[in-house]
């Protein structure tokens, strides 16, 4: 089974969302996302004061076994992009909701429209 | 429904994800490909390949069969020796890559891929008549493949020291003929290592040894970027039957001497040799990271174009590898499309990668 903690927000296509105290929002994969993708080889990450709209394709996380893009889960801005995935992408199969995460978003959205945990359990038992 | 292999029950309490390949529910890896890459280049690991067709060829015309069939000689072979050979249609191209093994008064064993079974089996059925010999398939066998260089002495171990001597004895492509059990010196990783053919009652007692002996169990998708690091051709990959032995770096396994020896492809291949083949197969070294797949496109700095039959991570280089089949005179570097941006790769002859060691040349700083 998977680890999904109950404090994050969700999307439909794996990724995770976190409320941080300064306003910005933290994004990341779901381990169950890291776990089907299996190891990590390659990130490309979006660029900083990029503006994103929801559901648009902003990241590329790349394993062994395939390139996903990820999208982006509110629009925003770009605030950081967590440059040392680059040289270890393997840290989002270690810790993918916490050293792994991707980027951190400065939202013009609010999180009500994304999945909580119990939904996004339901969404995973689902495809599984 | 998928088939199993009778290690099917210990690779899922071995935790491990599965996949299909071919038809068969196999292990994808136990946790880490990338880890249990290194254990083989590294220390030892094993890998189920019981999903590969076995076949055996008896009878007084064995010989003379497989020696029309293959483009390789068997009778190159003593008996306990092994060699490779692809099978080829009329026109060519390759039907299947194949490992033989001479057992002498026994016949022989035909080793060849599960993706071709089906179509391996009914050529090779059809090719057999006029010939005394028969074809049967053992589908009461299971296959092992040990590999690493600490391989041959863990299993030496795990085998108890009669045995492991002989194994230790054994040159490349020799193998230790036991009646019901063949250990042979040969792999699919480029490190030193063994595959073993035994009785699928047997294997699952086997396979804990060797993994209380200290061995990595490894899954396909480490024998894909170790087999690829080794610069190792894959069936539907590299080789298929629009696709001739002289265009995908297996020219080697062609016995042209001597030269009465009648073998099927063998008209075709001498046209094509007559007219110089006009396509190589080099292997690239992506400079940027990113990844190198099957099926993206290779420029040459002329213009002309080629594809990338696989691609891969390589754990050993720390960047994307792959093979590539190019037009002859592509020159030491090239741009690969990945994913609509084209990247700068340099041209390498494989392999990449052999008995832990790159054997690539890695420029410091890609060219401007």
């Amino acid at each position: 089974m998977s680890h999904i903690p109950s404090n994050l927000k969700y999307t439909t296509t794996h990724e995770w969302v976190r409320q941080e105290s300064d306003g910005t929002v933290t994004v990341g994969i779901t381990d169950h996302a890291q776990a089907q993708l299996g190891d990590m080889v390659f990130v490309e990450l979006p660029e900083v004061g990029r503006k994103l709209k929801a559901g648009e394709e902003c990241a590329v996380v790349e394993s062994v076994k395939a390139a996903s893009d990820i999208y982006c889960p509110l629009d925003g801005t770009v605030a950081e992009a967590n440059a040392t995935l680059v040289d270890t992408p393997e840290t989002i199969n270690q810790d993918p909701y916490g050293e792994g995460w991707l980027f951190r978003l400065t939202p013009s959205d609010n999180l009500d429209q994304l999945m909580d945990a119990v939904a996004y359990a339901e969404l995973e038992a689902a495809v599984e | 429904m998928a088939k199993r292999t009778p290690l099917f029950d210990l690779h899922i309490s071995g935790e491990a994800k599965m996949l299909d390949f071919c038809g068969w529910e196999m292990p994808l890896h136990y946790g880490s490909q990338l880890h249990e890459h290194a254990q083989v280049r590294q220390g030892a690991g094993v890998f189920d390949v019981s999903h590969m067709t076995l076949l055996e060829v008896k009878g007084l015309e064995a010989r003379a069969f497989l020696r029309y069939v293959l483009a390789n000689d068997v009778a190159r072979l003593q008996p306990g020796q092994s060699l490779y050979s692809c099978i080829l249609s009329k026109t060519g191209g390759i039907l299947d890559g194949v490992v033989v093994y001479d057992r002498g008064e026994a016949g022989y064993i035909v080793v060849a891929n599960a993706g071709t079974h089906d179509k391996t089996i009914a050529w090779l059925n059809q090719q057999i008549r006029g010939f005394e010999a028969d074809l049967r398939e053992r589908l009461d066998v299971a296959i092992l493949a040990v590999q690493g260089p600490q391989a041959v002495a863990l299993l030496g171990e795990a085998l108890g020291s009669d045995t492991g001597q002989q194994v230790q004895a054994l040159r490349p492509f020799q193998f230790l003929d036991e009646q019901d059990r063949i250990i042979s010196r040969t792999g699919y990783t480029g490190e030193d290592g063994i595959e073993i053919i035994l009785p699928a009652t047997a294997v699952t007692a086997s396979w804990e040894r060797l993994l209380n002996a200290g061995i990595q169990p490894c899954g396909l998708g480490a024998r894909d970027s170790l087999r690829l690091e080794a610069g190792l051709n894959l069936y539907g990959n590299e080789m298929d039957e629009s696709t001739s032995p002289l265009v995908c770096g297996l020219g080697w396994s062609v016995a042209w001497e001597p030269t009465d020896r009648k073998f099927i492809g063998r008209s075709a291949l001498e046209k094509q040799r007559q007219d110089k083949v006009k396509t190589v197969q080099i292997g690239l070294v992506l400079e940027e990271r990113g990844m190198l797949r099957a099926r993206q496109r290779v420029v040459a700095p002329s213009g002309a174009t080629g594809i990338v039959t696989s691609g891969t991570f390589s754990p050993t280089l720390g960047r994307a590898i792959g093979l590539a089949r190019v037009p002859a005179d592509i020159g030491a570097y090239c741009q690969v499309d990945v994913r609509s941006r084209y990247c700068p790769a340099l041209v390498v002859k494989p392999p990449f990668v052999r008995h832990g060691h790159c054997l690539i040349g890695l420029p410091s700083a890609p060219p401007v």
